[in-house]
């Protein structure tokens, strides 16, 4: 019966969540504006992704960051981040991206490089983005990670790209000279598929 | 009065420099929140953790200066005891 489930070479996506137990994930963001630098990171990421290592291209998932995660190394300028002059994380608590189609996909081994199209969601605004990403397969080393008898495989997603923040009406126009209106991010987080 | 206002500035002044040299002569804002870098082997990726601190900045340095200015200028103000 159903033959076609258990048939090798039919490889089923694997689920991964990127709700990391050891806390490593993390997505930094840098603004340099003419009168000041501004270096900071956001540690609470959850999502999933669904991948196919026999078949990379067809990668999908969201990506969630809670926006009051996002920090600075001044608690003040943290406040100010957070603040509804800025993110407005009150009104605003997540910042996602959702996965949509991945475009120029080139594997090699346990890597691939593509371009992943999706949707960037921050500030209340939606915004249709495509930027490169990485992606590492780690079959069979959630248990090694973890330091324990798990079995399951990982996903390693790295990426960096820039945003405007005026293209999120994120105080727009405003003190250009002391907060850049580009914004770098990088993205280095890892998932997990138990099994 | 006078004396001692001079004395308390260059203190303050002292204090300040001394404290902003010993915590790494930060040239950036004061820091209260102190970065953690945690290599993780298997990916090879990189944790990023927070904890309380305080590391003085150039803004430190500022208020110092400021407040040493207002001591020595004060101490301008006072009038010598004939």
């Amino acid at each position: 019966m159903l033959p076609f489930l258990t048939t090798p070479g039919l490889a089923v996506p694997e689920t991964f969540d990127f709700k990391d137990p050891k806390g490593v994930n993390a997505i930094t963001f840098k603004l340099d504006a003419p009168l000041e630098a501004i270096n900071g990171s956001a540690g609470g990421i959850t999502g999933t992704v669904s991948f196919d290592p026999q078949n990379p291209g067809a990668t999908t998932g969201k990506i969630v960051v809670a926006s009051a995660s996002l920090t600075v190394p001044n608690a003040m300028q943290t406040t100010h981040l957070r603040g509804s002059q800025w993110l407005d994380v009150e009104k605003n608590p997540e910042i996602t991206f959702e996965a949509k189609e991945l475009k120029n996909v080139k594997t090699a081994g346990d890597k691939t490089t593509a371009e992943v199209a999706g949707t960037f969601g921050l500030h209340g605004v939606s915004k249709d983005l495509t930027v490169p990403v990485e992606l590492s397969y780690l079959p069979d080393k959630l248990g090694e990670r973890l330091g324990g008898n798990q079995k399951g495989d990982l996903l390693v997603l790295r990426c960096d790209f820039a945003i405007k923040r005026s293209d999120f009406k994120i105080n727009q126009g405003q003190m250009e000279n002391k907060v850049s209106d580009t914004i770098n991010l990088t993205v280095g987080i890892v998932g997990a598929s138990a099994k | 009065m006078k004396s001692l206002l001079r004395i308390l500035a260059a203190a303050v002044l002292l204090a300040a420099v001394g404290l902003w040299v010993a915590r790494g002569a930060n040239r950036g804002w004061t820091k209260t929140n102190i970065r953690h870098e945690t290599p993780d082997p298997v990916t090879g990726l990189t944790g990023i953790s927070y904890e309380k601190g305080f590391v003085p900045g150039i803004d430190f340095l500022g208020g110092a200066a400021l407040a040493v200015g207002v001591m020595a200028g004060g101490s301008l103000l006072v009038k010598k005891k004939i």
